[in-house]
């Protein structure tokens, strides 16, 4: 397979003071170009960490991990991160906080004006593209953190549990958003998230994990037609794969 | 006003109140209280002056030029103390939250001189600094850094880590990050902490005045004092209050027009 991240014997311990813990033991993980991989597992399954340190914010203890088969050293703005409390600038307006990456890279102001009201158009916010974050909602302002990732033009978004802070109705329409933005403009997106349906409901494939210490458990293919609608979440097809991913979830043996 | 009251609907009234009714109250609290002051110079305590015999005091010393004088005295003092205060307090207090090593080598100064209080520094000022303006400065000086910089050297350090890898993922530079996040971020701190270290300047300003002044609202009370002039300490205490009170809300203004973005819990 053609990887676009490949994860090689990446292992990860934090020390304790009793002992070193062994957040990730010898992951070995490939994401294909374009491909849409959910990340689901326990907590303490170590998925933040995997996915932090694909992001750059921290460094392997040993493997390593690359992107288009060169080793991955420090973040860069070929690979946009969407975190789970959103982390917009709060003193930024919706479109400073999405021409925040743009600003730092050389292109004109006209350019990084078109670009910014291009991804926030593509999310959806554009009657509040001068709106502060205060007075957005936790659905929007994750859109307006989706739309700061896009607008940079990264290869992959990396994405920790980006919905996991919002109800159960929001939640149901930002997955169809993203997957309407991600058909409309297709990156290679690693997803981490705790909730099975949502692991399902996005992925080409969902990565299930297990803790003490974090391991892939299990690669289960998600063999349903994208768009996925409300069809698709009702099938029994998708009952099915959802059932398997929950057993391998809930009912992992424990580690030898 | 009554009929204003009324038409406000009735839910949750309690919660926060009517800018309106708050202002009647401030007013009718302020009147209260004068009223109270004249009662106990009227009827009782041997001595104290209330406050018609103020209002005259205060008119002679505007009219013969003493108060206005007095008062830019002590402000030129305090801005001084203040501004080479804050300015010399916000690079430090960054140094401080941003590099571990500029922090383990300011902070044990910082935190010792933080617990002697400015005013027992006044000997040894004058002794090194002579009595002219340059010990009165300096001990306001001393007093408006030390309150300032705590503050913002505790808001760079509470920067939200997230906010840092949301600028680090996009490409940004330490410098960038310093400029674009870390500042902005650490503004509400640093306006706390210049308002606690105006507060501070001001606190010390009476006595800092005590060092041989020509001039100064301080120093006019202490003369007042030796004269046995209650009618003016009074003035000069009204003046440092109503002073105080106006830069303290000039620097609030300030805060919400700079700081309008946090969201409120």
């Amino acid at each position: 397979m053609n990887a676009k991240i490949s994860f090689q014997g990446v292992s990860k311990s934090f020390p304790l003071k009793s002992g070193d813990f062994l957040a990730l033991d010898r992951v070995d993980l490939d994401i294909a170009d374009r491909e849409f991989v959910t990340v689901v597992g326990p907590s303490g399954c170590g998925k933040s960490t995997l996915m932090s340190m694909a992001a750059g914010l921290e460094e392997p203890g040993t493997g390593q991990i690359l992107l288009d088969g060169a080793p991955v050293s420090g973040p860069g703005p070929d690979r946009g991160v969407i975190f789970q409390q959103y982390a917009l600038f709060p003193w930024l307006s919706v479109r400073k906080n999405v021409e925040f990456g743009l600003r730092l890279q050389p292109i004109s102001a006209e350019e990084r004006r078109r670009r910014a009201q291009h991804a926030i158009d593509l999310v959806g916010l554009t009657d509040f593209a001068d709106a502060l974050p205060k007075t957005l909602s936790g659905g929007m302002k994750q859109r307006c953190a989706i739309a700061r990732a896009y607008a940079v033009g990264p290869q992959v978004l990396l994405m920790d549990e980006p919905f996991g802070a919002l109800d159960a109705l929001t939640r149901v329409q930002l997955q169809d958003q993203l997957l309407d933005t991600w058909s409309r403009e297709r990156r290679t997106v690693m997803f981490i998230t705790h909730d099975v349906d949502e692991a399902v409901y996005l992925a080409n494939r969902v990565v299930v994990m297990a803790a003490r210490p974090g391991r892939v458990h299990r690669v289960i293919e998600v063999d349903l037609p994208y768009p996925r609608t409300e069809e698709v979440r009702l099938s029994p097809e998708f009952a099915r794969i959802r059932n398997e991913v929950w057993h391998s979830v809930y009912h992992q043996a424990p580690a030898a | 006003m009554t009929a204003a009251i009324m038409s406000e609907p009735p839910a949750a009234p309690r919660r926060r109140a009517r800018p309106g009714r708050t202002l009647v109250l401030n007013v009718t609290a302020v009147i209260a209280g004068l009223a109270v002051w004249t009662g106990l110079s009227v009827s009782g305590i041997q001595g104290l002056t209330g406050p018609i015999e103020v209002v005259g005091r205060a008119a002679e010393l505007v009219a013969d030029g003493t108060l206005p004088t007095d008062i830019l005295a002590s402000l030129r003092r305090v801005f001084t103390g203040f501004v080479l205060g804050t300015a010399l307090a916000v690079p430090v207090g960054f140094l401080m939250g941003w590099y571990a090593t500029a922090r383990a080598l300011i902070e044990p100064y910082v935190q010792f001189f933080r617990t002697i209080p400015p005013l027992a520094i006044i000997p040894l000022a004058i002794l090194l600094m002579g009595i002219g303006e340059t010990p009165k400065v300096f001990v306001i000086f001393l007093a408006a850094f030390l309150s300032s910089v705590v503050s913002t050297f505790q808001g760079v350090l509470d920067v939200d880590r997230t906010l840092i890898n949301a600028a680090r993922v996009l490409g940004a530079s330490d410098r960038t990050i310093f400029l674009k996040v870390v500042v902005p971020a650490s503004t509400p701190f640093i306006i706390v902490g210049m308002r606690i270290g105006l507060g501070a300047a001001w606190g010390t300003l009476v006595a800092a005045e005590l060092i041989a002044a020509q001039e100064g609202l301080g120093y006019r009370m202490q003369q007042a004092q030796l004269y046995y002039d209650l009618p003016t300490i009074f003035v000069g205490l009204i003046s440092i209050g109503v002073l105080g009170l106006a830069m303290d809300r000039l620097l609030l203004l300030a805060e919400r027009r700079l700081t309008g973005w946090q969201e409120r819990r």
